[in-house]
């Protein structure tokens, strides 16, 4: 991922990790005592601010390149440790061992890594254009306009075989080449930044750490199928990534990328950014496209495609912040070069957010057709709990739950929607033993019930009675017929939905039922919940052996269930316990257990 | 920040005219008219709504669907500080359930609920998008990850504490 870049630099160079993660673990602070520090030793080194280095898990993270061109980095940084840091590194020499991650895991992170998307994420200040410019930026914009013709551009993209990441994963120059063959003198390019699945963060880092990579990859889109006018439909949850869009398109702007006869040649192109109300649904292009004209964004029937009639009636096309962020690498880089990665169907890289119970969680890029046990175990490395790996959610709430015996499957659309789930924007969440599939299936579900725009009547009240009979089961009152019966409804809010919302939003119930069934039966036949996560199937009890009375539980419990005196063991009265697990949660001495055994105990 | 609900509601007009009209030339500029409004004053109020009807002729009827639609908006006014409780996969897998307890508890306030002193607004969101800090909430626009309960009791009460200080500030 980094290049040994700063080989030439006579000073030191120091970058933080400063996206939505560094800042949220206080890499502002770090940053703002390093630059202190360093002033007050007058001491000539360069502090940079810089996206996400990926390696999440270890925020705050701050990378120290010396003048020789050793390069280490720091994890878990705080304010605090900053002085020793500088004090021992920067004027000893000798880097603060115990707190610099070691090479060996940084390795094992990159190993199966190629980073395309994330190729200036975590190295370039996402706030200069400068830096930008530095990493070959707008060198694509520049070649397509000096030598290639709109048509040379589409070939070489579907050439390439970048199919779209936002998850359906349909052929991007195939798609261009609609809009480009629909007469019309305006024609729109809209960047799809809505990301909504939960638990996903790719386009969030990609905006944060590398804006200008996805507005020239709008430029080359809209060169390609001659459109003069561009928008960014960007959620409004992510107020980081919007404001330094909106740096990248001022200085864009100036320097002349953006606006009339960029670099000098007959092309125009404007970006507006359009912040998104947050509704799920507007995810899909025709929904999205509704918003942005200031209506409820519900899903149309399609045809007429976006190709055709899109914005304001006007040919459009719709990308995803990744698919655009891919263009300028693959202008430049060929596309004979960049469909080596991947698989035969499933051409070039894709970023997942890998999140949940695993170790090493971040954002990585992985060539297409990578196994899920190499992205879990070699790049992840392995569950965070140390329980066994249980099962990975792909696709979040459009997607499935894919089982650890299943963990050679190949990461290519094809495979991947061979086990249920789909491909999916690209959030990953390991599961380990403590999560209930059932507990699971009812999370997305719920948010697709919510999220449904309620224009189909299978989604709007289909998936209200499915997330019915969930509640019921995980309720302790589930009985023979429910799991068919969830079957039967799956299959028609698929076949009766008109968008991928509802076509999809079953595919968490259907997987965790295909893989689980027997975790389903022991909720509906067992009244037992084998993760112990269903509320009215477990029963808390604190161990008198293990429980020094300290009374932090009770302090918690909202429900007064939990007495006794202090320095002698707790009780918890079960009749007022209402199995929140609070308690469990904040004793440190790990004296409280939990049963699955259900309610006739 | 916070002034009498019905004060601003009367100084309102001036300030919705001006970002109507500032959005007016634009095609299809409703929702971020509707999204400055609620900047600011923390919600969509009901006379906000016909005065933009009024100024752009969209009907208030249609308006009212737009508002009630997104999840952004809001029709009642926040409270002082405001929390998102992130309600992700990997936050749900982490116990965002019991974190939301716990907000409950200490702050007086259900999720979609303001606590009675007016302090705080709690919310629930789908994904903050730092899923690698799970479980995590937002106060005030700054994201806080890796949350225990004990934590959360920690930073309320420093909000808390904030706010005693600039009470007495006020009065002094």
């Amino acid at each position: 991922m980094f290049p040994e870049r700063d080989k030439k630099n006579r000073d030191w160079v120091i970058r933080v990790g400063l996206a939505s993660c560094g800042v949220a673990a206080g890499g502002r602070e770090v940053y703002d005592a390093l630059s202190t520090k360093l002033r007050q030793k007058g001491l000539n080194a360069e502090l940079k601010q810089t996206g996400c280095m990926g390696m999440c898990y270890n925020e705050v993270l701050v990378e120290v390149s010396s003048p020789g061109g050793g390069r280490v980095f720091y994890r878990h940084v705080t304010p605090e440790s900053v002085d020793r840091m500088v004090e021992e590194h920067l004027i000893g020499g000798q880097p603060v061992t115990e707190w610099v991650i070691p090479d060996e895991e940084i390795d094992n992170l990159l190993a199966k890594q190629k980073r395309i998307v994330l190729r200036n994420c975590g190295i370039i200040d996402p706030e200069s254009i400068d830096d930008y410019l530095a990493a070959d930026g707008y060198k694509a914009l520049e070649k397509i306009l000096r030598s290639m013709s709109p048509q040379e551009v589409i070939d070489e993209v579907t050439n390439s075989g970048l199919r779209g990441r936002g998850g359906a994963g349909f052929p991007t120059g195939v798609k261009w080449s609609f809009a480009r063959n629909s007469p019309s003198s305006q024609k729109y390019i809209i960047c799809n930044a809505d990301e909504g699945d939960p638990g996903a963060f790719m386009d969030r880092s990609v905006l944060e750490s590398d804006p200008h990579s996805v507005l020239e990859g709008m430029l080359i889109a809209g060169y390609a199928i001659g459109a003069s006018e561009g928008y960014i439909y960007a959620r409004a949850e992510y107020p980081l990534a919007i404001r330094r869009l909106e740096i990248a398109l001022a200085q864009a702007e100036e320097r002349g990328f953006i606006g009339k006869s960029i670099l000098g040649c007959n092309f125009d192109f404007d970006v507006r950014i359009r912040q998104g109300a947050g509704a799920f649904v507007c995810g899909e292009e025709t929904a999205l496209m509704m918003s942005i004209e200031g209506r409820r964004g519900m899903p149309r029937s399609r045809p007429p495609f976006p190709a055709q009639s899109g914005l304001w009636g006007k040919p459009t096309n719709i990308n995803n912040v990744e698919t655009l962020a891919n263009l300028p690498w693959i202008i430049l880089h060929g596309a004979d070069v960049y469909n080596k990665y991947g698989t035969d169907k499933s051409k070039g890289t894709k970023v997942f957010a890998l999140a949940g119970k695993v170790a090493h969680g971040g954002l990585v890029e992985v060539p297409m057709g990578i196994t899920l046990k190499e992205i879990v175990f070699d790049i992840g490395g392995g569950t965070s709990s140390g329980l066994e790996f249980k099962a990975i959610q792909i696709g979040g709430p459009s997607g499935g739950v894919i089982p650890a015996s299943l963990a050679d499957t190949p990461l290519d659309y094809d495979s991947v929607t061979k086990t249920g789930a789909i491909m999916g924007s690209g959030g990953l969440i390991v599961m380990d033993e403590t999560a209930c599939v059932v507990d699971a299936a009812k999370f997305f579900l719920n948010f697709t019930q919510n999220e449904s725009c309620g224009k189909c009547t299978f989604c709007r009240i289909g998936t209200l009675r499915m997330l019915e009979i969930l509640q019921r089961i995980s309720d302790g009152e589930g009985k023979e017929g429910d799991l068919e019966l969830l079957e039967e409804l799956a299959e028609s809010i698929k076949r009766a939905s008109l968008c991928g919302l509802g076509q999809t939003a079953p595919n968490p119930v259907l997987t965790t039922i295909r893989y689980f069934r027997d975790e389903y039966e022991a909720h509906i036949y067992e009244k037992r919940c084998p993760a112990k996560k269903c509320r009215a199937l477990i029963s808390y009890e604190i161990m008198p052996e293990k429980c020094p009375g300290c009374g932090l539980c009770a302090k918690y419990c909202p429900t007064g269930a939990i007495t006794g005196e202090r320095k002698k063991p707790y009780i918890i009265d079960k009749e007022k316990c209402i199995h929140c697990g609070l308690c469990m949660s904040v004793c440190r001495l790990g004296a409280i257990s939990v049963q699955s055994g259900g309610r006739d105990e | 920040m916070v002034i009498e609900a019905g004060a601003r509601e009367k100084l309102s007009f001036a300030v919705i005219d001006a970002i109507a009209h500032k959005h007016n030339v634009e095609l299809g500029a409703i929702i971020p008219v509707l999204q400055e409004i609620q900047e600011a004053y923390g919600y969509v109020p009901p006379v906000a709504i016909q005065r933009v009807a009024e100024n752009t002729g969209v009907p208030a009827s249609e308006l009212f669907g737009i508002v009630t639609f997104y999840a952004q908006f809001r029709l009642q006014p926040l409270g002082k500080n405001l929390i998102k409780v992130c309600h992700g996969t990997a936050c749900h897998l982490s116990g965002a359930e019991r974190i939301s307890q716990t907000i409950e508890q200490v702050v007086g306030a259900k999720e979609g609920e303001t606590s009675q002193d007016g302090l705080f607004t709690v919310e629930r969101v789908a994904c903050l998008g730092c899923c690698s800090l799970a479980p995590c909430i937002m106060v005030n626009g700054k994201v806080h990850g890796r949350l225990t309960p004990e934590a959360i009791g920690k930073l309320v009460s420093q909000v808390k504490e904030k706010e005693k200080v600039v009470l007495s500030g006020e009065v002094g």
